[in-house]
């Protein structure tokens, strides 16, 4: 009876798992969103964090409130100054049970002592959310250096130089190691021609620095090149580091979806949400098998323009929206989505960031207004 | 007693005059030796265009050929010629075309063992928009310095177990006080306003906390420079949307690697760019870092701009700024005019008219 209800399981899975991989825009394949408990509603945790983080996020809270979006948020903090790992705790369990979180970047003191691990850090490796997938486009009315960019990057985020393993064996020699596991390059590769696939996109490119780093890179290009051998419709090429980067400031439009351990996965996510108008524009999502965390693109505190009403928004709402896909809310992410790209594309509602003088909660109250005139139902009208 | 005080006296104004040597000179008579590395491929064609620059503008140059190969010495270690070495240890100034470096061949690159051989621990970038070379990014004018010993090419590298790899990332506390020291002497011999750190030390807490820290304690020594420190990711995000905000950068190894691309890109590319590396004991070595070219080689048709900006980054190394910028003048001059230049540049000039009209430009001036 037990191995008859056990099969049942694993065929309910292979089914829904296929049935996910069929039509899911660009998100993660092989998990299921949590099923909506409690009349339909879905909890997330959210987990403001630091800088323009919580101001921000309100903004989200507000904005589904308006649209009556079936999401109830679990706020967690994380108190950045606080050395004890309650906070941290608590959040990873809370996103346990949830199984997917929104959340704000947690600043990381690096004046403390080494044994203080970036709180961010340790929330992707507890969860094993190993592809942070970032898609950058050129945004309609967003004036840029560079047009018709569409790029999406997928990066490694649970190892590689984030494997926060340092020591120092002499006094004023200090070692600090990389680690590249097979495993894990392949676990990666996959996810990315995976989604290429999903995506009809025609070209992966891995970067790396295997002329240097031939054993840890190598592994890694080595396992990319075996993934692709089961992808014949793709074309895969590889590209090192610094080429890419001289690429990508003079030609980005030759690139199509990237693939890239940790650290280089930093230096070309941030170097191509600049490419697309800056750090306000891009949301980031970050996958694993079983849960799933929302964040901005490039990650950034934003301490200095913090509570001053100037910070722009749009990554983190279209971060939202990139969750409400994860839940299946696709009608309500869609809704959100034109009304935020409609915002954009109005040079007199720019923030500060791309040059205009608009502050957040007016580019808030456009969208608001932007969905009011479109939408079916507000919570204004009911 | 008396002997010894006399000796301590004796080695401490020895030691001052040492120490004095390691400080670009000033010419003011006299030719000064060169050790000239012409390189493969289309190597020797720019080196003679540089050479023949540099006779129209008088510059107080002698240059020394020497091709450097691997050869294997006593005790199996690769290295250089010896001619090369005793040539560039005596000149201390190199100037450097490209390198080919066959694969498996079993030795090292030829960079790399130049690398080692004269402790060249500071690669420099100066990063400067060319007028009259459009690209989507103008007013760029940033240097950066990169570690060029330690750090994440240490080349250490070890399997664990069979699908387990790690790569040693070393940062020492010499190496990192030296590259800040030089970045800050650089700073102030150039007038640059201000130097920044990249790191990522939010991540790396040891290793880059422990290069942070040497260059905060080597920025107290020099309170007329503005020191910032900033992540390198957000570097490169404000790198693409405003590169003018940025002077003078310093970092490790890796970090150096990518930036120092990045900003070549900006300007243009690795044809236009200008790079030198500074060594223990007063070396310092000016190459052109673009590649050999072998598709082009030997049919005149190569770009000699890379190789005569560092020639020109060379010239106001060892002091003799005005001859520098009469060159640089003449090479920015001829590329605004656009009436002679390379295919690279957008023109369909030759090798040979590009040297001959920036050679003319540089005789008009005198």
């Amino acid at each position: 009876m037990m191995q008859v209800l056990y099969y049942a399981y694993l065929l309910l899975k292979a089914a829904c798992n296929t049935l996910a991989d069929s039509f899911l825009p660009l998100i993660n394949l092989c998990s299921l969103p949590p099923p909506a408990k409690y009349g339909g509603r879905h909890t997330v945790t959210l987990i403001p964090g630091d800088g323009i983080g919580p101001e921000l996020l309100t903004h989200v809270r507000e904005l589904f409130r308006f649209c009556c979006v079936p999401v109830d948020f679990e706020i967690v903090s994380i108190d950045s100054k606080s050395t004890s790992d309650d906070d941290m705790n608590n959040a990873i369990t809370a996103i346990r049970r949830n199984g997917v979180a929104l959340k704000g970047n947690i600043e990381t003191n690096h004046n403390l002592p080494p044994s203080h691990i970036s709180r961010n850090n340790i929330l992707r490796t507890s969860l094993d959310l190993y592809a942070n997938v970032i898609h950058c486009q050129t945004l309609p009315g967003v004036r840029t250096r560079h047009r018709d960019v569409d790029i999406i990057i997928i990066r490694e985020n649970t190892e590689g130089e984030y494997s926060s393993l340092e020591h120092e064996n002499v006094p004023g020699v200090v070692e600090c190691l990389k680690i590249i596991t097979r495993k894990k390059s392949l676990r990666i590769a996959e996810y990315a021609f995976n989604a290429a696939r999903q995506n009809g996109r025609r070209r992966v490119t891995a970067v790396h620095k295997a002329n240097i780093m031939k054993l840890g890179d190598g592994l890694f290009l080595q396992c990319c090149k075996e993934v692709a051998a089961g992808y014949p419709e793709i074309t895969f090429d590889s590209m090192i580091v610094d080429n890419t980067t001289m690429q990508l400031v003079s030609k980005p439009q030759q690139f199509d979806v990237m693939v890239m351990p940790n650290l280089y996965g930093s230096v070309i996510s941030n170097v191509c949400a600049g490419l697309v108008g800056g750090p306000g524009l891009v949301p980031g999502a970050n996958y694993g098998k079983d849960y799933a965390v929302f964040e901005t693109a490039t990650r950034n505190t934003g301490k200095s323009i913090a509570n001053k009403n100037i910070a722009n928004p749009t990554a983190t709402l279209l971060a939202s929206c990139l969750m409400l896909d994860h839940l299946r809310l696709h009608g309500y992410a869609s809704m959100i989505r034109k009304a935020i790209l409609a915002t954009v594309s109005e040079t007199r509602l720019h923030t500060a960031d791309l040059g205009g003088q608009g502050t957040t909660s007016e580019v808030v109250q456009s969208v608001m207004r932007e969905i009011e005139s479109k939408g079916p139902r507000t919570s204004e009208q009911i | 007693m008396a002997g010894n005080a006399w000796r301590s006296t004796v080695s401490r104004v020895v030691g001052a005059m040492k120490s004095q040597a390691s400080h670009p000179r000033t010419f003011s008579r006299g030719l000064q030796t060169v050790t000239l590395i012409p390189g493969d491929g289309i190597g020797p064609e720019i080196s003679t265009a540089v050479m023949k620059i540099f006779e129209a503008a008088k510059a107080p140059i002698q240059w020394e050929e020497r091709n450097v190969t691997a050869i294997k010495g006593p005790g199996g270690k690769w290295m250089i010629p010896t001619e090369a070495k005793d040539s560039m240890d005596k000149s201390k100034i190199g100037l450097k075309g490209p390198l080919k470096t066959p694969i498996a061949a079993g030795h090292p690159s030829m960079n790399l063992l130049l690398r080692k051989t004269f402790d060249l621990y500071a690669n420099v970038r100066p990063c400067v928009s060319i007028e009259g070379y459009k690209t989507p990014y103008t007013d760029v004018d940033l240097v950066t310095i990169r570690e060029n010993t330690e750090g994440e090419y240490s080349g250490i590298e070890h399997v664990i177990v069979d699908g387990v790899v790690q790569s040693i990332k070393l940062i020492t506390e010499e190496a990192s006080q030296r590259i800040a020291e030089y970045a800050f002497e650089y700073a102030r011999n150039n007038q640059r306003a201000s130097v920044t750190a990249v790191h990522k030390a939010n991540i790396m807490r040891m290793s880059d906390g422990l290069f942070l820290r040497k260059c905060r304690e080597v920025a107290e020594n020099f309170k007329d420079i503005k020191f910032t420190e900033m992540y390198l990711d957000t570097v490169c995000l404000n790198m693409v949307q405003d590169p003018t905000q940025f002077d003078v950068l310093v970092m490790p190894n890796l970090y150096g690697d990518i930036l120092s691309d990045l900003c070549a890109g900006l300007i243009g590319g690795l044809g236009v760019t200008p790079s030198g590396n500074i060594g223990a004991n007063g070396v310092a070595i000016f190459e052109s870092v673009h590649g050999t070219a072998p598709d082009i080689a030997g049919k005149d048709l190569a770009n000699p701009t890379a190789l005569l900006l560092s020639a020109v980054m060379m010239l106001r190394h060892m002091g003799l700024h005005g001859q520098a910028k009469k060159i640089e003048t003449a090479c920015f001059d001829t590329i605004r005019d656009k009436k002679v230049l390379t295919k690279d540049l957008g023109g369909n000039s030759k090798c040979s008219e590009f040297t001959g009209e920036i050679c003319r430009r540089v005789q008009d001036m005198e």
